[in-house]
C-alpha cells in the first residue's frame, strides 16, 4: 500500500469512528463555510497525491519560476517591504509637509494622492472641479506646485509612487522636470506611476480619454522610460480599485492579469521588445480580511503571471516574469462604525500582504470610512505594519504558509478560476472588447450586489454593523480640508499664469497638438516641454481632449 | 363644452395643459405622470390638448440589446439641435415581472443635452406589459406634440410585442442592429424586415459589419414592393465615434420628406389612428367586463367546473356575452 | 397606480459608485422605478433631470468630501425652478459632523457606509 492510499484509508476511518460521532453530538455551526468571496471551504484538507512532483512543477524555489513562493530567495530576511503610506490633501504645502512628517516616523517610500479633478485633467478654476479641489488628495495645476510638493525632499533619495491614470504622463513629466531643477539625472528617478486606464473604466471612473488613444499614450511612456527612466516603474496594473468596487478574489486576480495582457499586447503591437518594457511593469492588490484566501490570492497571481509571460508573450528576461505588488488594505473593509475596530482589520490585512509576499504596503487608518486620516490614524497605520515587520516574526523565512494544505489547495483554485475568466476575456476578443460589451462590469456589479445582499440578511457578519452594535458617539477630531483652499489654488495658478513665458506655452501647446494627430508620435518630449514652461495640466489636456475626444460610460445595470 | 367641464372638475388639468402647451418643463413632467398613473385623468388631459397634436415629427428607434440605440439617439438629438429643433424621448425599459419596479439607464448616454432646453428626455417603464410598449407612451408622444418639440424619438428594446407597437406610434421606424450579437438577426428577419423603414448597422468598425448590410440588403430585396435599383435604406454608423450618423440623420429627413409628398405618410397617420382606435376599443370593453373584480371570481369557479367537463369554454363565455348584452340592453 | 420614482445621482468626479448601483439596484427590487444617470453629473444636470423625469426623490451619492459643497447646491437649485416638492436624501463617506449642517440645507437624510437598504426603503416610505 502506498502512503497515499495509507492516509486515504485512515481518513475514511476517521471519518465514520471520530468525526460522524462527534457531529451527532455538536453539530458545526453553519451548513457551509465560504471564504469571503463566497468559495466553499472544506472541513479539513489532506496532502496532495503526487506532493514532490507538485512541488516541482507549481512551487519551486523563491527568485525561481513559477515565482509562487515569492520573488526573491531570501524575501523579508534581505529587508523588509516598503512601508508607503498614500497621502495628500489640500495644497502642495500641506502635503508636503505630511510627506516631511511620514518619513521622519520611518516610512520608507512616498505615494501621492491627487485630488480629483487633477485625476481627471481640470485646473482648480474648471466649473466640474466645484467641491472637489484639494479633497481626495493634493491639487497640482502646474509645474509650481510639484516644485512645492517635493520641496526638501531629495528625488533621488525617495521613491515616489503616484496614483495618476489618465494624465500620468503630465504629471511624470512634471516629476522628471522637478528632477531636473533639484540635479537629480532621470535614470536616478524612482517610482512608480500607476497609469492603468482600463480599470478606470469599469472600477474607479477617473478616465477622459477613450480606450484607443490612452493606450498610446500608456504605451509612448513605456517607450519613453525604457530610454530615460530605466528605475522608474511604468504602471501599476491595479486589482485594487476591482475589489474595492466588488468584484471577489478571484476576479480581481484575473480581472488585473486580463488588463495586463492587454497592456503588454499593445506595446508589442507598438514595436516594442517584450523584455524592454516587462521588468517595469508592477502590479496592485488589495488585502481583504479572509486571510489564507488573500495569501494564496498573491501566490497565484505570480504563478499565472509567470506563466503568461513566459509562454504567451516568449519574454526571455527573467525579471520580465515577475509579478512585483504593491498592496493597499481593503478601503471597502473598512466601517463607520465602531472606528478603532478597524485596526484589528488593517492588522490581519497587513498579514495577508506580508505572508503573500508583497513588495511594498499602504495600511488604512482606522477612521477613513468616515473621513480623510488623521495624523494620528496615521502613525496607527503605520505601526501595524511595523509591528508586523519588526514583532510578528512571520518575516523570518520566506512564504511561511507554502506547503499549508488549505493554502496550496487555495492557491490552485484561485489559479484555475481566474484562467477561465482570463480565457473567456480573450475569448470576447480581450479586456478592451470586453470592457466594451459591459461583461467585466456586470460580472463585478453582480458580486457586489451579492456582497451586500449576504450582509443585509445577516447571512454574512460585519462586526458592528449587523452585529455587536452599539450606540456610539459622534468620533471627534476628523481631518477636514479648508473649503476655502480652491480660491487659494486659482490664485495661485492665475499668478503662475501670468508669470509664465506665455508665447513659448502657446508654442509648446501647438506642437503637442499637431503631435497628438500623428499616431507615429511619442508624445512624452511634447508633454515634458509644454510642463517646463508652466502649460497647466489641464491646459494640456484640453489639447488633448479636442484630438482623442473623452470617453462616455458603458453602464450595464 | 366638454373642456368647460374638465376646467370645473379639473383645474389641475386645466393647469397642466396650458402649462404644458406653452412648453413649461413642469407642466410637461407632472402631465406625463398623470397618464402614467391616472388613467381618467389622463383621458381628460388628452382631450383637452387633443387640438394642439399632429404636428411632430415622430420617430421609433428600436434593436436589440447592446446595440447602441441610445448612443445613437445621442447623436440624432445632436444633429436636431444643430437645426434648433425641439426634440423629446421617450426610453421605454421594461418594468421587472419579480418586483414590479424598474431600473431606468438609457438617458445616460444622453446626458450631455440634459441642460439643454431645447431637449426632454423622459425614462417610462413598461409597466406589466411585457415587451410591449405602455399606453403612457402612446398619450406621451401626444403630450411631447402638443407642448411644441418638433421631433419625438421613442426608443424601446426590440423583443417581443414592441417591435409590431412602435409602428403603431410612429411615422417611421430605425432598426439598429449591431455585428456581433449572435444568430437573432437570421432568427428575428422575418420580422423586423416589416417594420423597419431605416435600417442601421452599428459598430461598423466591427467584424461582420459588412456582411451584415449585404445580409439585410439581401432580404429587403425580396420584401413585396421592393424594385431593383431602388435606393438602399442601409446606413452604416459608428455611434461612438459620430461615424456615418450624418448620413443616418439625412437618410431620416429625406424619408419623412418624402412621405410627406407622396402622401405615404398621411396614409401611415391613418391607419394608426385605426390601430388605436382598436386598441382603446380593445382595453376598454374588457375593462368592462372585469370591472370591479367580479369576472375574475367567476373565471375562477368555471375553470373547475369546465375541468370537471358541466362545460366547454365557449359555453361558459358564450352565456357571460349573453348576461353582459341583457345587463346593457 | 401611481409608482414612486427615485433619481440616483452621482454629483462631484468621485468615480465610486459601487453604493450608488447598488442602491439603484434594490430599490428597483423593491418594487420602484429608479434612473440612474452615471458618474460626474453636475448639479444643473441632476436637477434638470429630476424635473423632466418627475421624480418623487432623489438619492445624491458622493465619497470625495465634496458634499457641503454639492449637495445644498442641488436643494437651491431645485428651488430655484420650483420643485421643492423633489425630496433630497444622501449617502457615502459624510462624517456626521455635517449632517446638521447638510440638513438645515435642505437635505432630507444621510445614509452612510454600514446603512441598510431597508433604512433607505423605511425613509421613503414614511414621506408624504
Amino acid at each position: 500500500m502506498s502512503l497515499n492510499e495509507i492516509i486515504a484509508k485512515k481518513f475514511s476511518s476517521w471519518e465514520k469512528n471520530v468525526l460522524e460521532k462527534l457531529l451527532k453530538k455538536f453539530p458545526e455551526r453553519q451548513k457551509e463555510f465560504l471564504t469571503a468571496s463566497s468559495e466553499k471551504v472544506e472541513r479539513l484538507y489532506l496532502p496532495f497525491e503526487n506532493e514532490q512532483e507538485k512541488y516541482i512543477r507549481d512551487l519551486g524555489f523563491p527568485g525561481e519560476f513559477p515565482f509562487t513562493r515569492g520573488i526573491q530567495p531570501t524575501m523579508f530576511r534581505g529587508r523588509l517591504w516598503t512601508m508607503r503610506q498614500y497621502a495628500g490633501f489640500g495644497t502642495a504645502e500641506e502635503s508636503n509637509q505630511r510627506y516631511k512628517f511620514l518619513l521622519s516616523q520611518g516610512q520608507t517610500g512616498l505615494s501621492i494622492a491627487f485630488d480629483l479633478p487633477t485625476q481627471i485633467g481640470y485646473d482648480s478654476d474648471h466649473p466640474m472641479s466645484e467641491g472637489e479641489v484639494g479633497k481626495v488628495g493634493v491639487a497640482i495645476d502646474s509645474l509650481k506646485d510639484m516644485e512645492i510638493l517635493f520641496d526638501g525632499i531629495p528625488l533621488d533619495k525617495v521613491s515616489t509612487s503616484m496614483t495618476i491614470n489618465a494624465p500620468a504622463s503630465v504629471l511624470l513629466a512634471m516629476y522628471i522636470a522637478v528632477g531636473e531643477k533639484q540635479g537629480v539625472p532621470r535614470e536616478k528617478l524612482q517610482g512608480t506611476i500607476q497609469n492603468d486606464i482600463l480599470k478606470e473604466y469599469v472600477a474607479r471612473g477617473t478616465y477622459i480619454f477613450p480606450p484607443e488613444p490612452s493606450m498610446r499614450l500608456i504605451t509612448n511612456i513605456f517607450e519613453y522610460c525604457s530610454g530615460e527612466l530605466k528605475n522608474f516603474n511604468t504602471i501599476s496594473i491595479s486589482g485594487y480599485h476591482i475589489r474595492e468596487a466588488g468584484s471577489t478574489a478571484v476576479q480581481e486576480v484575473a480581472f488585473t492579469l486580463s488588463n495586463g495582457i492587454e497592456y503588454v499586447k499593445a506595446a508589442v503591437n507598438a514595436g516594442l521588445d517584450v523584455d524592454s518594457f516587462a521588468g517595469r511593469l508592477s502590479f496592485f492588490f488589495n488585502a481583504h480580511n479572509d486571510l489564507f484566501e488573500e495569501v494564496a490570492k498573491f501566490r497565484a497571481a505570480r504563478r499565472i503571471w509567470a506563466k503568461i509571460m513566459r509562454d504567451k508573450f516568449s519574454a526571455k528576461n527573467e525579471k520580465s516574469l515577475l509579478l512585483r505588488f504593491h498592496t493597499q488594505t481593503g478601503g471597502s473593509t473598512l466601517t463607520a462604525q465602531q472606528p478603532d475596530n478597524n485596526i484589528v482589520r488593517v492588522a490581519i490585512q497587513t498579514l495577508a500582504a506580508v505572508l503573500g509576499g508583497t513588495q511594498s504596503l499602504h495600511t488604512n487608518s482606522r477612521d477613513e470610512a468616515l473621513a480623510l486620516p488623521t495624523e494620528d490614524s496615521v502613525r496607527i497605520a503605520l505601526r501595524t505594519q511595523q509591528i508586523v515587520g519588526y514583532e510578528s516574526g512571520v518575516t523570518n523565512t520566506v512564504d511561511p504558509l507554502g506547503g499549508s494544505y488549505f493554502v496550496e489547495s487555495l492557491t490552485d483554485s484561485i489559479e484555475s478560476e481566474a484562467q477561465t475568466y482570463i480565457s473567456k476575456i480573450e475569448s470576447l476578443g480581450g479586456m478592451i472588447s470586453a470592457i466594451e460589451k459591459g461583461f467585466i462590469q456586470k460580472e463585478i456589479q453582480d458580486s457586489a450586489y451579492k456582497y451586500q445582499k449576504d450582509i443585509e440578511s445577516n447571512e454574512r457578519i460585519v462586526v458592528g454593523v449587523n452585529k455587536f452594535s452599539v450606540e456610539e458617539k459622534p468620533p471627534k477630531g476628523l481631518l477636514r480640508v479648508d473649503p476655502k483652499l480652491r480660491d487659494l489654488q486659482i490664485k495661485k495658478t492665475t499668478e503662475v499664469k501670468k508669470n509664465r513665458n506665455n508665447e513659448k506655452v502657446k508654442k509648446n501647446l501647438s506642437a503637442l497638438k499637431v503631435a497628438s494627430s500623428d499616431p507615429n508620435a511619442n508624445l512624452m518630449p511634447f508633454i515634458v516641454d509644454a510642463v517646463k514652461e508652466y502649460a497647466t495640466l489641464g491646459e494640456i489636456c484640453s489639447v488633448l481632449r479636442e484630438t482623442f475626444g473623452e470617453y462616455k460610460e458603458n453602464i450595464v445595470l | 363644452m366638454i373642456n368647460c367641464c374638465i376646467r370645473k372638475i379639473f383645474p389641475e388639468i386645466e393647469n397642466l395643459s396650458n402649462g404644458l402647451i406653452k412648453g413649461d418643463t413642469r407642466s410637461i413632467a407632472k402631465a406625463l405622470s398623470v397618464v402614467e398613473n391616472c388613467r381618467d385623468k389622463g383621458e381628460l388631459l388628452i382631450n383637452r390638448i387633443f387640438l394642439e397634436t399632429g404636428k411632430s415629427s415622430v420617430w421609433g428607434v428600436t434593436g436589440p440589446p447592446g446595440s447602441g440605440k441610445s448612443s445613437l439617439v445621442d447623436k440624432l438629438i445632436e444633429k436636431e439641435r444643430s437645426l434648433s429643433r425641439k426634440v423629446a424621448v421617450i426610453a421605454v425599459d421594461p418594468t421587472s415581472p419579480f418586483s414590479g419596479g424598474a431600473l431606468l439607464g438609457d438617458r445616460l448616454r444622453m446626458q450631455s443635452h440634459a441642460t439643454d432646453p431645447g431637449v426632454f428626455i423622459r425614462s417610462m417603464a413598461s409597466r406589466g406589459r411585457l415587451g410591449g410598449l405602455s399606453n403612457a407612451s402612446f398619450d406621451a408622444v401626444k403630450i411631447f406634440d402638443a407642448a411644441g418639440f418638433n421631433t419625438v424619438i421613442i426608443e424601446t428594446v426590440g423583443v417581443g410585442q414592441s417591435e409590431i407597437e412602435i409602428v403603431e406610434l410612429s411615422d417611421l421606424v430605425i432598426l439598429v442592429l449591431a455585428p456581433g450579437m449572435g444568430d437573432d438577426i437570421q432568427a428575428m428577419k422575418a420580422g423586423i424586415m416589416e417594420i423597419g423603414d431605416i435600417f442601421v448597422v452599428n459598430k461598423k468598425d466591427k467584424d461582420g459589419a459588412e456582411k451584415m448590410k449585404t445580409e439585410i440588403e439581401y432580404a429587403l430585396s425580396l420584401k413585396e414592393g421592393h424594385h431593383k435599383g431602388d435606393r438602399s435604406n442601409v446606413v452604416m454608423t459608428s455611434a461612438k465615434s459620430g461615424e456615418g450618423t450624418d448620413m443616418l440623420h439625412r437618410e431620416i429627413c429625406d424619408q419623412v420628406k418624402l412621405s410627406s409628398s407622396s402622401g405615404g405618410l398621411r396614409e401611415r397617420k391613418l391607419r394608426n389612428t385605426k390601430k388605436e382606435i382598436e386598441r382603446i376599443f380593445n382595453m376598454k370593453i374588457s375593462e368592462l367586463f372585469y370591472e370591479k373584480g367580479v369576472m375574475s371570481s367567476k373565471i375562477e369557479q368555471a375553470a373547475v367546473e369546465i375541468q370537471n367537463k358541466s362545460m366547454s369554454p365557449y359555453e361558459f363565455v358564450g352565456k357571460e356575452i349573453s348576461l353582459f348584452k341583457g345587463a346593457n340592453k | 397606480m401611481a409608482k414612486k420614482r427615485i433619481l440616483i445621482a452621482k454629483p462631484g468626479l468621485d468615480g465610486h459608485d459601487r453604493g450608488a448601483k447598488y442602491v439603484a439596484r434594490a430599490l428597483k427590487d423593491a418594487g420602484y422605478e429608479v434612473i440612474y444617470t452615471g458618474i460626474r453629473q453636475t448639479p444643473e444636470a441632476i436637477v434638470s433631470t429630476a424635473i423632466q423625469e418627475d421624480v418623487d426623490f432623489i438619492g445624491l451619492s458622493l465619497l470625495s468630501g465634496a458634499h457641503n459643497e454639492l449637495f445644498p447646491r442641488v436643494v437651491e437649485l431645485l428651488d430655484n425652478k420650483g420643485a421643492e416638492d423633489i425630496i433630497v436624501f444622501g449617502g457615502g463617506v459624510i462624517p456626521i459632523d455635517d449632517f446638521d449642517y447638510l440638513k438645515s440645507k435642505g437635505v432630507k437624510a444621510i445614509f452612510t457606509p454600514g446603512a441598510q437598504i431597508k433604512d433607505i426603503i423605511d425613509f421613503i416610505e414614511l414621506q408624504n
